[in-house]
């Protein structure tokens, strides 16, 4: 096949070549932006939470004084633990995708915020809290029955914690994080253990590094923890012993009112959490597909007029020896071209498009493989969409340039 | 000569209906992305009390101290000692006192089962300075607050709830452990977005009860969220002397000249504060902002909503050029007829109308059918679980704007196009045919 004839009838038309063009750079910039939008959120819905979600949920409970903790959560944990199907019941401050309890700037100094390590959740947890959440020691020990002391506050005044992985590399990279120490204000923390993982309460509110900074933090019930219930069961009981447990509890405190809103399974807390990310996902699947659908429609249009335009042209070719496949190729090349002059306008645009994103959304640099993938698939497209017209193109008979119009 | 253009368009149009079909299709589809995305963020960028946004002010002073190194903006909201001192010293037309919590509400005569319900507390002004309408009785009195009266206000919503519906003024409230009477009932009162609390998610609903803030910080005490604390507070619940800001206050201003006397007022307080050195800056970090400088400040449309937009509008220009493409086709396809046409008389001038005529056709029809996609579009965002649903709905404004838009979007297509059609020779025409 020759490119010579081809770039010549193009350039005969070079305004309606130069459309297409445009549409499909468009159409390549806005592509490779909105599928690496669409990858970035799935990643963050894959958020990994650390803890075994299928088989918690949690249950809060509001409207009781400070002098009733005490009693509520003797009352709130005998009641739930007695729920058939119930595995455990204990105390936790904040699950992960729940509503946010316990952030705070850390420092590794006492009582000044110059040497921040953060804004960290801590997560307060009660005896047997760690068990049920299903976390995984990394590195030191458990804390110790003693270590679960009473706070009135965010934390106990001295206590020892856990700290994720994430953030012991961000605070102490390079080093163990055992026995290190760090200040919020005049709390004071020993790290005693590492774990695995453990998201923070909104994982992405506060930046896609920190979406791990957590401290768990042993506390013993009462104090500021009181009211809030991880329930562990069964993934396939769940529901169940989770709406049992909401039933029973006018009758285990009949004074505190259920929080409707906040009593659910992690899996539900999690679905809730994404779902503007969910609906910003189809939405941008939406716009691709009717974008790509609209620049075929254009492709379709343009090439049938081409084909009707030239039907004495086309006639006399193949009058003078050109076969079916000359002519649909004749069409595939030109399309080709126009496409491949519109890619490479289209990478241009989709970079700058994605850096006038990046200075306005929280979002890294457009990995350059997205480029080659977007101009594949406009190639496709565009082939696909000549096809039509194309082969209209071939089926024109040879006697067509005989006849006058 | 319109009338003949119009039915050249028609005849123009029936004649190749995939093509004519294609073009409305590209264009309604470009209009129906673009006009759902613009109206929402046109709905969410709205004044909420348009008559007094100009009037109504956000005083913010920077209590924090130590300041942290990357905190540049005062907080939305105060320290309580700053409110207290900056609502003492009455400098402005009317002032509001404004802080929010929840707490355990029951309304114990009708048996009802407790709620956990938002509480604003407030000061008297609160309710003619934001233009609250009432259904039944009215605001309490600065007495009330001075004398921590135990009287509130309550929403639509609640009193159908706990009432239903009947006028329940002079009736009891039991809020936490304290009977309160209900001085007031409001009508359905919703702003968009909720201006008047600077940290609420921006479109959720109002409180559901209103009482005055010296007696409801008693009833209360111990269930006040700071908004944030630069020191551990030594009790948690109880932030009166705490180092945190929780407070916000709003003052109306009638005049620009007392708006300026009040800037200057506050400046001269942090400065003051500063001088104390109860506070680490002083006016530098001083702002008093009117309702639509505080929102724009405070970013109203969503980022996710923006970033729709900006893809809508992408979307729009790629119709666009499809438009314009198609356009060229189809007049170029009737280069024959338009020879004959200029052979016949027919001016440039003619020919260039007569195409945009037939373009501004393909428009409405366009406009029509992204209309329909537009509703379709606002039903589909009201389905979503969103805070902003409920305001996805065409107003007058923006159903006109989606026909400019398109017959202007189309005209605009057709432009290039009607100008290659008017330069067609007639002579090279006449002799193919």
């Amino acid at each position: 096949m020759q490119i010579q004839p081809v770039l010549a009838a193009l350039r005969r038309h070079r305004l309606a070549t130069l459309l297409i063009a445009m549409e499909i750079a468009l159409a390549c910039a806005v592509l490779c932006n909105a599928c690496f939008l669409v990858v970035q959120r799935w990643k963050l819905i894959q958020t990994n939470s650390g803890v075994d979600e299928s088989s918690l949920a949690v249950l809060t409970v509001n409207g009781f004084e400070p002098n009733q903790v005490t009693d509520l959560n003797a009352r709130m944990l005998n009641g739930l633990r007695a729920l058939p199907g119930m595995q455990s019941v204990s105390l936790i401050n904040q699950v992960p995708f729940g509503p946010q309890v316990g952030a705070a700037g850390i420092s590794l100094d006492q009582g000044s915020f110059t040497n921040t390590i953060g804004v960290v959740d801590f997560v307060l947890a009660g005896p047997g809290t760690f068990q049920a959440l299903g976390l995984k020691l990394v590195e030191g020990s458990l804390p110790s029955a003693d270590d679960y002391l009473l706070a009135t506050n965010l934390a106990p005044p001295d206590a020892r914690v856990l700290v994720s992985r994430a953030l012991a590399d961000h605070a102490w990279p390079g080093q163990s994080p055992l026995g290190k120490e760090f200040w919020c204000d005049k709390l004071h923390f020993r790290v005693i253990g590492v774990v695995d993982h453990l998201a923070r309460a909104h994982p992405h509110d506060w930046g896609a590094q920190s979406v791990e900074w957590t401290v768990f933090t042993p506390a013993q019930p009462g104090g500021s923890l009181a009211g809030t219930y991880l329930l562990r069961a069964s993934p396939d009981e769940l529901p169940r012993v989770l709406r049992a447990a909401r039933d029973a509890v006018p009758k285990i405190a009949p004074d505190v009112v259920l929080d409707q809103e906040n009593s659910q399974t992690i899996d539900d807390l999690r679905t809730d959490y994404f779902k503007s990310d969910r609906i910003m996902i189809d939405l941008l699947i939406g716009v691709i597909v009717t974008m790509l659908g609209v620049t075929a429609l254009g492709i379709v249009g343009l090439a049938s007029f081409w084909v009707q335009q030239r039907r004495r042209q086309i006639g006399i070719r193949r009058a003078i020896g050109a076969t079916r496949g000359d002519i649909l190729r004749y069409f595939q090349t030109e399309n080709f071209l126009i496409v491949t002059f519109g890619i490479v306008l289209g990478m241009a645009l989709a970079y700058a498009l994605n850096l006038l994103l990046m200075t306005h959304y929280e979002l890294p640099r457009l990995p350059l493989y997205y480029l080659p993938i977007g101009a594949l698939v406009l190639w496709g497209l565009g082939q696909l969409a000549v096809l039509g017209p194309a082969l209209r193109a071939a089926a024109v008979p040879p006697v067509v340039a005989t006849r006058s119009v | 000569m319109f009338g003949y253009y119009l039915d050249l368009a028609l005849r123009s149009l029936k004649r190749n209906k995939v093509l004519t079909a294609l073009m409305v299709i590209a264009i309604a589809v470009g209009i129906g992305a673009s006009m759902t995305t613009l109206t929402v963020v046109h709905l969410l960028s709205g004044d909420p009390i348009p008559d007094k946004s100009g009037v109504l002010y956000f005083p913010q002073v920077d209590p924090e101290n130590p300041p942290r190194a990357d905190h540049t903006e005062p907080y939305p909201a105060m320290d309580y000692r700053s409110a207290m001192d900056l609502w003492n010293a009455h400098r402005a037309d009317r002032q509001a006192l404004v802080t929010s919590s929840s707490t355990k509400v029951r309304a114990s005569d009708t048996g009802k089962p407790p709620l956990i319900l938002s509480l604003l507390s407030t000061t008297a002004d609160f309710f003619p300075m934001f233009e609250v309408p009432f259904q039944y009785g009215s605001g309490w009195s600065a007495e009330d607050d001075a004398r921590h009266s135990h009287v509130a206000v309550i929403s639509h919503d609640l009193n159908n709830k706990l009432f239903g519906g009947a006028n329940s003024v002079g009736r009891s409230l039991r809020v936490r452990d304290t009977d309160v009477r209900i001085v007031g009932v409001l009508k359905p009162w919703r702003p968009t977005p909720l201006f008047y609390d600077p940290w609420s998610q921006n479109f959720s609903k109002t409180e559901d009860v209103f009482a005055p803030f010296t007696s409801s910080l008693e009833i209360n005490d111990g269930n006040f969220q700071p908004y944030t604390c630069w020191h551990v507070p030594d009790d948690t619940r109880h932030l009166q002397n705490a180092d945190c800001v929780w407070v916000w206050l709003w003052a109306e201003l009638d005049s620009p000249a007392k708006a300026r006397a009040y800037a200057s007022f506050l400046a001269d307080y942090a400065e003051q504060q500063k001088t104390m050195a109860r506070f680490a800056t002083g006016k530098d970090h001083v702002r008093l902002r009117n309702v639509m400088t505080l929102l724009t400040a405070r970013g109203m449309v969503p980022d996710d909503v923006r970033l729709q937009a900006w893809l809508a509008f992408a979307f729009l220009v790629i119709c666009l050029f499809n438009a314009v493409g198609l356009l060229l086709a189809k007049f170029l396809r009737r280069s024959g007829e338009i020879g004959v046409r200029r052979a016949l008389g027919a001016s440039q001038r003619a020919i260039f109308s007569q195409c945009l005529v037939e373009a501004g056709v393909i428009g409405l029809l366009g406009g029509f059918f992204g209309w329909l996609l537009t509703l379709l579009g606002l039903w589909l965002v009201r389905q979503q679980p969103v805070d902003y649903a409920h305001l996805a709905h065409v107003d007058t404004a923006m159903f006109f704007a989606t026909f400019a838009t398109a017959v202007a979007a189309s005209l605009l297509a057709g432009l290039i196009p009607a100008l290659r059609a008017s330069r067609v020779a007639p002579g090279w025409q006449l002799k193919a045919l």
